[in-house]
């Protein structure tokens, strides 16, 4: 156990120690730990304000934390290594608006020559998919597009280690899976990624391992399947219904796990859906309720963190 | 795969993906204070408004001033006759006398209208005939004993004058000397000596010649300040300075990028304004062009790093709108671009004088139109080193990246 401790610690892309970083109005991150191995991706999962960007802004070296230690390629901030660390990865941030009246070429270009190492400037625009629009002005992409652009920024000095802060948020689907394509091939070489989201879709499809944070918190952590095996149930019941259901009955019933109230009816965490889903129906038929809707879903991270914190990640 | 080759695994695969690009795994690259340089001149050109600001607007600024104040020989100086009901003929002839003077232009105005043009500065003096009884008398009797045909067309003795004027204003003194002078002429004076006058135009003396070394030294400072001020404030306010921060670049690079397109477009926006008073107004440069263009060049890196400074710390492009009006206001204000500083009093000199627009365009002065080395110019040359470096050192040192 202690031996392969200390090779993780070899191996890590980024480690964490009791993280700490104060605002006058809030503790925006509270004593986090976390590592990430070389090669993995790693997903920061958690509503808008939950303390995700602040922590990978403490990772990138922009933001200092008031507590707590930072190692990222195995080198810590601050100990005149800084610039040669900068040259190892790469960065997307989640609100920059890079120079509208450059095009795509120029502006690869320009962070290309940031680096000390890394492919030629075509083959970057290559990697991004983006070689039909090398000559438009970036004001002209669609967000897709610019967030694709972004991504080869984040990409020009080959780096090591990609952070990806929220890098879908606001793309249609279409847009999303491409950029996913480009994130998957950048790890089939080898790279390893720290990335934020609020979608569940992308943190199962991408990351290896998730850890979920609120209120500057990691509130549990763990592969995607693990997390979601941790509700001991692999479907999810929502219902609504007109008249009245008591919860205590709900509870009783064989296979729930979980009853919540949402909206005019309940969701349930379901193990046995064979066994639950007749139940309920019996159970609203006893009660003279009127069922309205019902769906049905596998457990997703979604479920995860609401059965964590009773809130849906979405609306907060 | 043993587990030590999932360990390495992932090394093995990078290799491979970068084989698959070999030519292109360590690609050439220039330089990035170039890249960055190149970036700001590509990013200012396609703005259309700079084009205006920076080659249209200095060029109509020299066009304006240079017809306001162009030297159509020796100007005219205004000056009123009051016209008097009981000295109608006085009122006349006086302005008949005057209107022959080629320094004075003469018109003639009731009372209160006369007053108001003197009150609002129409004219630099009012001249108003009473007659004097006694004189006429003795003027009627004169003209009869003496029969000089030239009497009639004289000026008669029977008027005296009164001169209104504001004796704090330069041009109504001269104008009553001049008025005074003619009047007294025109009424039979002669001169006891002769004189006669000699003029000459020194070349370089001219309004337009101390103006326009003024307005390269404003144009300067102004597309300095606003040119690297704004980009810089909304590069910030877009988190690109936050996105910079994070790659390797070197902070001094991109501060330095800024001051180093500014000579890009200093060439341009100076070329153009010297073409354009030369070919319109006949401007001349009288020192070394050397000496000009260094002086020119430092002036634009002294303002391209004021504006650094002045842009290192707001956080939208308001706050720094302000904080650069404040900066320029004094400089617009006292150093000397439309009239000389020399004119502010005393106590405010040393200030003045250690204001950068003040060193430059004195010191630009000196060579363009006074023809002198640089070398004389040496305490102007240093106060505008200093502005630049320290500028430019302290918005390093304080500089907000987010």
């Amino acid at each position: 156990m202690n031996t392969l401790r200390s090779n993780n610690i070899e191996q890590a892309a980024l480690s964490c120690v009791r993280l700490v970083k104060r605002y006058p109005d809030v503790v925006a991150v509270d004593g986090i730990d976390l590592e990430v191995r070389m090669g993995e991706c790693f997903g920061l999962l958690g509503p808008n304000g939950a303390g995700k960007t602040t922590t990978v802004e403490i990772f990138e070296g922009l933001t200092k934390p008031d507590g707590g230690t930072v190692e990222v390629l195995g080198e810590a901030w601050g100990k005149g290594r800084d610039t040669a660390l900068r040259n190892r990865f790469g960065v997307q941030l989640q609100e920059t608006q890079l120079a509208e009246k450059l095009t795509v070429k120029e502006t690869v270009q320009l962070f290309r020559s940031f680096y000390k190492r890394g492919r030629d400037v075509d083959s970057i625009i290559n990697l991004v998919e983006l070689n039909e629009k090398r000559d438009a002005r970036v004001g002209k992409l669609s967000g897709g597009q610019k967030q694709r652009l972004a991504l080869a920024c984040a990409m020009a000095g080959d780096p090591d280690l990609l952070f990806l802060d929220e890098p879908t948020t606001g793309l249609d689907p279409q847009a999303r899976l491409k950029l996913w394509d480009i994130v998957e091939q950048f790890r089939a070489g080898g790279g390893s990624v720290i990335l934020t989201t609020h979608y569940m879709e992308e943190a199962a499809r991408l990351c290896d391992r998730v850890a979920i944070m609120d209120h500057g918190h990691v509130i549990a952590s763990g592969t995607p399947a693990e997390l979601i095996a941790s509700l001991d149930a692999d479907q999810i019941v929502e219902f609504s219904v007109k008249g009245k259901v008591e919860k205590d009955a709900l509870e009783r019933l064989s296979g729930v796990r979980r009853v919540r109230a949402n909206g005019d009816g309940y969701a349930l965490t379901v193990q046995d859906i064979g066994a639950a889903l007749p139940a309920l129906l019996s159970e609203l038929e006893q009660e003279r309720a009127e069922l309205v809707s019902l769906t049905t879903h596998q457990a997703t991270l979604e479920d995860v963190f609401v059965s964590l914190t009773g809130r849906m990640l979405r609306d907060v | 795969m043993s587990e030590q080759g999932i360990i390495n695994g992932t090394k093995i695969e990078r290799e491979q993906v970068v084989a698959k690009a070999p030519e292109a795994a360590n690609a050439k690259r220039f330089h990035p204070l170039w890249e960055l340089t190149i970036a700001r001149v590509r990013e200012t050109l396609r703005e259309p408004e700079v084009i205006f600001w920076v080659f249209i607007f200095p060029i109509l600024l020299v066009f304006a001033l240079g017809i306001a104040f162009r030297n159509t020989g020796p100007q005219k100086i205004r000056v009123a006759v009051e016209r008097n009901e009981t000295a109608a003929s006085a009122s006349a002839q006086a302005a008949d006398a005057l209107s022959r003077s080629s320094d004075l232009d003469v018109v003639e105005l009731s009372p209160a209208e006369a007053q108001q043009a003197l009150r609002s500065g129409k004219v630099a003096l009012v001249v108003r005939p009473s007659v004097d009884e006694d004189a006429a008398a003795r003027g009627h009797s004169d003209a009869a004993n003496s029969n000089d045909v030239s009497a009639s067309s004289r000026l008669s003795l029977y008027a005296s004058f009164s001169y209104r004027f504001d004796p704090t204003r330069t041009e109504s003194r001269q104008a009553r000397m001049v008025v005074d002078d003619a009047l007294e002429r025109a009424a039979g004076r002669r001169d006891v000596t002769q004189s006669n006058d000699e003029t000459i135009t020194e070349p370089g003396a001219r309004y337009i010649d101390f103006l326009i070394p003024g307005l390269l030294g404003m144009n300067l400072m102004g597309s300095g300040l606003w040119g690297v001020g704004f980009a810089v404030v909304n590069a910030r306010t877009r988190k690109l300075l936050k996105r910079f921060a994070a790659t390797p670049m070197r902070r001094s690079h991109y501060l330095l990028s800024f001051v180093l397109s500014r000579l890009f477009f200093l060439i341009l926006e100076v070329a153009a304004v010297i073409a354009f008073a030369w070919f319109t107004f006949g401007f001349t440069i009288h020192g070394s062009l050397l000496g000009m263009a260094f002086l020119l060049l430092l002036g634009a890196l002294t303002f391209s790093g004021v504006g650094l400074l002045v842009a290192s710390r707001p956080k939208t492009i308001e706050g720094v709108s302000g904080l650069m009006n404040l900066v320029m206001m004094p400089m617009w204000l006292l150093s000397g671009t439309f009239f000389s500083s020399a004119r502010f009093p005393n106590f405010l000199q040393p200030f003045i004088k250690a204001l950068p627009l003040t060193a430059l365009n004195d010191s630009l002065r000196a060579v363009m139109n006074d023809g002198a080395s640089v070398m004389t110019s040496w305490a102007t040359v240093s106060i505008l080193l200093a502005w630049c470096v320290i500028s430019f050192i302290i918005a390093l040192k304080i500089f907000r990246w987010q």
